[in-house]
């Protein structure tokens, strides 16, 4: 019998794509459906998904909770443990439609939720580590059940299938974000398990990935002694949870945990001033169990921005463009031209450079129509 | 004297056609294996007294000698082997405990040749050493579990005191006394070059060494031979020797012959007399006497130097590790039961201890468990033969290697395991100086330049293959091995999988 994500290690080849309005305008999901289609070729039909910003904003201070189950039974222990630990101010089935190529669906749910505060207070934890144990304790924990995302204002939906059918299948262009990003999934094994498909999440941080980490056993191991759990096996779960390590708990900067990821050559290291030498010496020193080997393009986003990155001799492709307040990181330019006809500026990242680009301080809940089509229903 | 029951263990074959009796071999050989025979007016060679060295095999200008294992057996006995009988003659003659060199020579499990390394095909495109950077700097010491950096990319926190390589493989700890001075130039004159370190072993630093104080890593033993504050100083680390791979569980000694006047000045001891270093150190009775050992030596060192704690492998050897990390060192060097060393009791040698493959392993997976890896770096020694030892023993979770026997190879040993009657026709293990004149230690040190530029390209190959660019990620990274022929318990402790799956 074929095994499950989790249970095996699946190499995988992928495409990918981020948008961003940087004054925080939203804009229908139809745009990354249209830039990741393009690259239809990058993926085989086992896994897509998107990740979606500023869809929810009348839950914006909840923990919108996306969860697969494989059966009532563990939908009904999950929920259970839910309300145990949260006040669930809603829980609704994730819109979905009929697709032909989709198929074996689980149940999918959504749930806006905050933890309960005497739960919170006993548990001495602040809300993100307090969701991060929940989430840790589902998908460890119940079996046939998989918390898909867990941040405030926005979403997780993926499935086993082409990003394009699978955008269709969860009716994205009727919802409104702004940021997107996407991913195509070409994997060497048929797991057709859906929690396998990507982007992964946790909290507010999505990682969408194109690469197969050589690191991968150090860096899996780095992580279970910092008390993560990579229960999936996959690459963009180490991505993740390495950001989640750096960005939030040691409270690094940005661009120094882009540079623990894929650090500089010791060449460029040499060359640089006293002070930066001694600070990249000691990141690779403390955090060499951090960096990111093989090849891998990834976009990780948050609420606040995205973020590109590729591996130190960049093995993947990653293209980066802009116009006006957006920007657009692909892996192929194709797929930015497809939804962006004149970029004002189209560059491929160095290896090892990370692009950042963060929202303006000021975001808008405005909705950009001019972004949305005539969709069939 | 009652006749001995010893038959020689090798024959000298020599071949009377290309021999023209220039006696060379007999001023060469220590052992006095060749003579001049006045009966046969000719060279002749006493079969019992060589120890096959192939010293006057190679330096014979006629390529008129060889030695071989005496084809004299014993009537088979699977159980009552040559060497069961044999030792039981020497113990018999002499009424002494059986001595030897080098590491254990048994049929025990060489782990190493058990285990397959990956490669990169398709999915994940193996580099090109030639054409990519391949990164191989590592340090070892004291890692804080994070860094503080301020929101202008300032470094705020304070790294503890580091060794830098430029090879994850450093030179083991040999004694002046053990070896030659001519072998320990070499050792240091190598390591300065290609930017890793040697090691004092228990043996103090002879001043003409200070040069190297960069390179060197000074140790501390049972017996402080040579211990003083400005040998301290001359130090890149100090290591504490608690115990070796080679002879777990007892000291030192070094006999009186081999202490000439330069010895002795380094070691602080009278010329002539035995060094014995103890058993255990005096001082460290438990593991808290340690943690005091260890801050005296930083306290006396400003916390500028890393300290070593070095300790044979033994059965709870990942118990031990985890309290030598919490007792502060910042470095514990493991080694394993194939160490070698100059003088060692046979059953010892041969029967204490464990793998240093396992060892690795089950320390690793200790500390990682315990939380406590990154407070201190693991060197693995004891037996490292070659490149893929070295990768083996990184993915298995170390941080770096120590060779020593490897080097003194490189040197010219030929393993004839008599380090310990001091009479080493290579002029490694000898003091005497015209033996100790036959290394040349810039030739010597070229041999050990040359031993480590080659493995370190090896390295950079296999890196390469397995689609990895930098060293530190093979650290641990044990997805990169599989085992072949391991019983499941094997395959458990070393966490690996079997090789097909």
């Amino acid at each position: 019998m074929l095994k499950k994500e989790g249970q095996i290690r699946i190499p995988a080849g992928c495409a990918i794509s981020g948008i961003m309005n940087k004054k925080g305008k939203r804009f229908s999901g139809e745009m990354i459906i249209d830039s990741i289609s393009v690259m239809h070729e990058r993926s085989n039909g086992l896994g897509g998904g998107f990740a979606a910003y500023g869809i929810y904003p009348d839950h914006k201070d909840s923990f919108a909770f996306h969860l697969f189950y494989d059966s009532k039974v563990a939908q009904r222990e999950t929920e259970e443990f839910l309300k145990k630990y949260y006040d669930i101010e809603l829980a609704e089935a994730i819109p979905t439609r009929k697709v032909s190529s989709i198929k074996d669906s689980p149940i999918i749910m959504r749930y806006f939720a905050k933890p309960k505060i005497d739960e919170l207070y006993k548990s001495e934890l602040n809300e993100d580590d307090f969701t991060v144990k929940f989430v840790f304790k589902v998908n460890n924990g119940i079996d046939g059940a998989f918390v898909v995302s867990s941040g405030k204002n926005m979403g997780v939906f993926k499935a086993v299938g082409y990003p394009e059918d699978v955008g269709e299948f969860y009716k994205l262009e009727n919802m409104y974000g702004y940021i997107w990003t996407a991913h195509g999934r070409f994997p060497t094994n048929t797991p057709g398990w859906w929690g396998g498909a990507h982007p992964f999440n946790l909290l507010g941080y999505s990682v969408v990935h194109n690469g197969e980490l050589s690191s991968y056993g150090s860096n899996r191991e780095y992580l279970r002694q910092n008390g993560y759990k990579c229960s999936l096996q996959t690459d963009t779960e180490v991505v993740a949870y390495l950001f989640d390590l750096y960005y939030r708990k040691h409270k690094l900067p940005v661009d120094i945990v882009c540079k623990i990821l894929a650090p500089p050559m010791w060449d460029e290291i040499n060359r640089m001033p006293r002070e930066q030498k001694r600070l990249y010496k000691s990141l690779r020193a403390v955090y060499g169990l951090g960096l990111m080997n093989g090849p891998f393009s990834v976009i990780i986003s948050t609420d606040t921005g995205l973020i590109a990155l590729n591996d130190r001799i960049k093995l993947r492709p990653l293209v980066v463009a802009k116009k006006g307040d957006m920007m657009f990181i692909a892996s192929e330019e194709s797929a930015i031209r497809a939804v962006c006809e004149n970029p004002q500026k189209v560059w491929h990242p160095r290896g090892g450079e990370p692009v950042i680009e963060l929202l303006d301080k000021t975001v808008s809940t405005y909705i950009e129509h001019k972004y949305i089509r005539e969709v069939t229903a | 004297m009652s006749l001995s029951f010893l038959t020689p263990e090798f024959i000298v074959l020599r071949d009377r056609e290309r021999c023209n009796n220039c006696g060379l071999c007999i001023k060469l050989c220590s052992f006095q294996a060749h003579y001049y025979g006045e009966k046969q007016q000719r060279v002749v060679s006493d079969d019992k007294k060589c120890v096959n060295c192939q010293y006057c095999v190679v330096k014979c200008p006629k390529n008129a000698l060889i030695v071989k294992k005496h084809p004299l057996e014993f009537r088979q006995h699977d159980y009552w082997n040559d060497t069961s009988i044999k030792d039981i003659y020497k113990q018999a003659e002499t009424g002494g405990v059986l001595l030897t060199g080098m590491g254990n020579d048994k049929k025990f499990p060489i782990y190493w040749d058990k285990m397959v390394l990956n490669a990169s095909q398709v999915t994940n495109p193996s580099i090109d050493p030639l054409r990519e950077p391949m990164e191989l700097k590592t340090f070892l010491g004291k890692k804080p579990s994070r860094l503080e950096v301020d929101n202008k990319g300032n470094l705020i926190s304070h790294m503890p005191p580091q060794l830098e390589l430029e090879i994850p493989v450093m030179f083991g700890g040999m004694s002046f006394g053990s070896i030659s001075y001519n072998a320990f130039k070499a050792l240091a004159t190598a390591a300065k070059e290609a930017g890793t370190y040697f090691n004092t072993g228990e043996g103090g630093l002879h001043r003409d060494f200070y040069d190297f104080a960069d390179n060197t890593i000074v140790q501390v033993a049972s017996g402080r031979f040579g211990v003083n504050q400005e040998y301290l100083d001359h130090s890149a680390a100090v290591e504490i020797k608690i115990g070796q791979g080679a002879k777990p569980g007892i000291g030192g000694h070094l006999p009186g012959e081999k202490v000439g006047e330069e010895v002795s000045k380094t070691r602080m001891i009278p010329i002539g007399s035995d060094a014995i270093s103890p058993a255990p150190h005096h001082d460290i009775y438990s593991i808290e006497d340690l943690r005091q050992l260890i801050y005296a030596i930083k306290e006396t060192t400003d916390y500028k130097k890393p300290v070593l704690v070095k300790i044979a492998a033994v059965h709870n050897v990942a118990a031990i590790a985890s309290g030598i990390a919490r007792a502060g060192a910042d470095i514990i060097v493991i080694d394993g039961f194939r160490a070698g060393t100059g003088a060692a009791p046979t059953r010892i040698r041969d029967n204490v201890g464990i793998p240093i493959e396992l060892a690795i392993a089950a320390v690793d997976d200790r500390l990682k468990d315990e939380g406590i890896r990154n407070q201190v770096s693991i060197v693995a020694s004891g037996g490292i033969r070659n490149s893929s030892d070295v990768i083996k023993a990184i993915a298995l979770g170390a941080d770096a290697v120590s060779i020593a026997t490897a080097a003194l190879v490189a040197m010219g040993c030929h393993m004839c395991q008599k380090c310990y009657t001091g009479k080493c026709n290579w002029g490694i293990t000898t003091q005497n100086p015209e033996l100790v004149k036959r290394l040349d230690p810039d030739e010597a040190a070229r041999r050990l330049i040359n031993l480590l530029r080659a493995w370190s390209i090896e390295i950079k190959e296999m890196l390469g293959g397995m689609g990895i660019n930098a060293i530190e990620s093979l650290k641990g990274n044990r997805l990169m091995l599989r085992g072949i022929g391991l019983s499941e318990v094997e395959l458990k402790i070393l966490g690996i999988s079997h090789a097909g799956e």
